[in-house]
């Protein structure tokens, strides 16, 4: 049980410190003052949550590595986190796009791990589940505003809707580890909550006056170390320090 | 003050100096000298423009921190200076101007900021150097604002200085464990103190004789002391903090003087810091760079939330 | 078109932010800042004005909605409540021995 559940919160855990990175890219550039404030702060929430999933996963492992060490000493190839979390920022449109889609997504799971067997899990959980709903308030609200705003607005959300789209079928996937974490009141089963998470989505496109597109292929590989390029160009970005004074403390 | 002699009636002038002179606070809709408004915009934008343009040098490592303790630290940190340069722009408006003119100011490269942030930070204990002189610095000079005679400026300072009580021991922190840390770390400890001291002394502006402005603010006490005296409080801060972490203050001359009971310095390169302050610092054209970029390429977003407000909030949106 | 055009450039309106500090507390002027609408404006004040667990509940009033007295109004506008001591308690007596 220890190493399934141990890649289950690599996986949990990679989806935010990766997301919360990127976010992280904007403080000091966002389009508006109080704008930066606000992604600073989801940036926040999601390096804080992967920051005690990562702690968590350490010492299930328990071999001897700290989060930091999780974070910071592990190759692309050993990250666990969806690649819609990894590609790179874009413009603010599409930023405001992933966090919505990513958001949404991340409150049904929060929401059903809230009642986790695993009591430290289930408390990270209940905590998170109250940030998620006001990322996926900001996220929406703006997409919302985007996508019925100008001209120019709306197409670039649309475009931000178009790439990311493929990248969302990753967050339903299930394979064998979840699939039994789940059967044993592990983890959340991301298909008992594929249907309410599209409702949600539809709502908001609708909204916004964009549209989903059609699908041929939806791109995955993240949950097994298959990772687009712009992963491995990030970490070499995050883990210079570390990897360059090996045993420094910070 | 000739200005005020030719557009200030002397009757209101001197019932306006009697209530500073009571120490009372001076609110938006009351009469105010025409060069106290002046003084103040200027002081006021300066000091907001300088929060956000000091969220670059220090932003240029968040992705970069080397733990998640000090990424969040940082990014929390950053994230507060957007905060403080947000309350100081609304102080400022209540003077009668509009952020997005002071803004424009600023991209235009007319309007100042503070010279610290034209250096580049080139390691990590840059963070540390800024946190602990930079913010340093910053807090014996807001420590004072926050008694200013304008109400608003003075609030403002009162929310900052309370913020800000982490910034400075974060930044201490980071020297702290670089200092006791491996060999290398402890040189990138030393090296970052010699780059940032003595731009860290030039913070407090020139010297008093030659502050064009300092009269007018301290006889209306927007500022209560003056610069040479805030600077001298913050050496001898200093001075304490770098020998406790076994860091050497890069300034042959500094010596204790036991009557004055001050660490008095060398002299500062008032050449370097003029060469800044007129745009030719390491880094003045790509901080203005960064930031003209970042409003440009959001031109697009506010003009979506407007329009976005007009069709659903006529109402609230009218200007 | 709404907000102010300048430089050909869209300024968000001016909104002033109230929170209230605790539950039961009375709402206070906590600051002000921009925005397009009334729920980013909200959502703006709560990262801008409670991220310190500042708040548990906020206002967002626009600026230009806020009349407020003027320097020239305190005489009237104050002085006179210094002469009403009939206002406040102190001003009635109550026999020796008796809890009000």
């Amino acid at each position: 049980m220890s190493n399934r559940f141990f890649e289950y919160l690599l996986r949990l855990g990679d989806d935010r410190l990766v997301l919360g990175h990127r976010l992280s890219e904007w403080c000091g550039h966002g389009p508006i003052l109080e704008e930066d404030i606000a992604m600073a702060n989801i940036a926040l929430d999601l390096i804080g949550q992967a920051n005690l999933l990562l702690l968590k996963a350490a010492s299930v492992e328990n071999a001897g590595r700290d989060a930091d060490a999780l974070a910071y000493l592990r190759d692309a190839r050993e990250y666990r986190n969806a690649l819609i979390a990894e590609l790179p920022r874009g413009d603010f449109a599409f930023t405001i796009a992933r966090q919505f889609l990513f958001s949404a997504w991340a409150l049904r799971q929060w929401e059903a791990l809230a009642s986790c067997r695993d009591a430290d899990l289930a408390g990270i959980a209940a905590r998170a589940v109250k940030e998620s709903r006001y990322h996926v308030r900001h996220s929406a609200e703006w997409l919302v505003r985007l996508g019925d705003g100008t001209e120019e607005s709306h197409a670039r959300a649309q475009d931000a809707l178009d790439e990311l789209w493929r990248y969302t079928g990753e967050l339903f996937l299930t394979d064998a580890i979840e699939r039994e974490l789940a059967h044993e009141g592990l983890a959340a089963d991301p298909s008992a909550f594929r249907s309410a998470w599209q409702k949600d989505v539809d709502d908001v496109v609708a909204r916004a006056t964009l549209r989903l597109p059609a699908v041929e292929h939806w791109q995955q590989g993240g949950r097994t170390g298959l990772h687009t390029e712009h992963l491995g160009r990030m970490l070499a970005e995050m883990q210079v320090l570390p990897r360059t004074y090996p045993g420094a403390r910070w | 003050m000739p200005q005020n002699a030719t557009t200030d009636d002397p009757r209101r002038l001197a019932e306006f100096e009697a209530r500073i002179a009571r120490c009372k606070t001076i609110e938006p809709k009351d009469w105010m000298p025409e060069r106290y408004r002046k003084q103040l915009i200027r002081m006021m934008s300066q000091h907001a423009h300088s929060e956000v343009v000091g969220m670059l040098p220090e932003g240029n490592w968040i992705t970069r921190a080397p733990s998640l303790r000090r990424k969040m630290g940082l990014l929390a940190k950053v994230q507060d200076e957007a905060g403080h340069g947000l309350y100081i722009y609304c102080s400022t408006e209540t003077l009668g101007v509009d952020r997005n003119d002071l803004i424009q100011q600023l991209l235009a490269g007319t309007a100042k900021y503070s010279s610290i942030f034209n250096y580049p930070t080139l390691t990590w204990a840059d963070i540390g150097a800024i946190g602990w002189l930079v913010d340093g610095a910053a807090i014996v000079n807001q420590t004072m604002l926050a008694k200013a005679s304008y109400g608003p400026y003075a609030r403002a300072m009162v929310r900052i200085c309370k913020e800000e009580n982490f910034h400075k021991r974060q930044g201490f922190e980071i020297m702290t464990t670089l200092a006791g840390g491996t060999r290398e770390q402890h040189a990138m400890a030393q090296d970052a103190l010699d780059r940032w001291w003595w731009p860290s002394l030039m913070m407090f502006g020139p010297r008093d004789k030659d502050s064009p402005n300092s009269d007018d603010l301290l006889r209306w006490k927007v500022k209560q002391k003056t610069n040479d005296e805030l600077r001298q409080r913050f050496v001898n801060i200093t001075v304490a903090q770098a020998m406790a972490i076994d860091l050497t203050i890069p300034d042959p001359a500094l010596k204790y003087n036991e009557r004055t009971k001050d660490w008095e310095y060398g002299e500062i390169d008032w050449e370097e810091f003029w060469r800044v302050v007129r745009g030719n610092g390491p880094c003045n054209r790509e901080r203005l760079a960064a930031r003209r970029r970042a409003h440009d390429d959001g031109a697009w977003v506010r003009a979506a939330a407007e329009a976005y407000a007009a069709k659903h909030e006529p109402a609230a949106s009218v200007a | 078109m709404t907000g102010n055009r300048k430089g050909g450039d869209t300024a968000h309106q001016l909104w002033e932010v109230f929170t209230q500090p605790g539950d039961g507390k009375p709402f206070e002027h906590a600051g002000s800042l921009h925005a397009a609408d009334g729920e980013l404006a909200l959502q703006n004040a709560r990262d801008v004005y409670a991220r310190r667990s500042e708040a548990v509940a906020i206002w967002v009033v626009p600026s230009k909605a806020i009349v407020s007295s003027t320097p020239e109004d305190v005489g009237p506008f104050f002085d006179p409540a210094n002469d009403k001591p009939y206002r406040h308690p102190q001003f009635y007596r109550v026999p020796q021995g008796f809890r009000m």
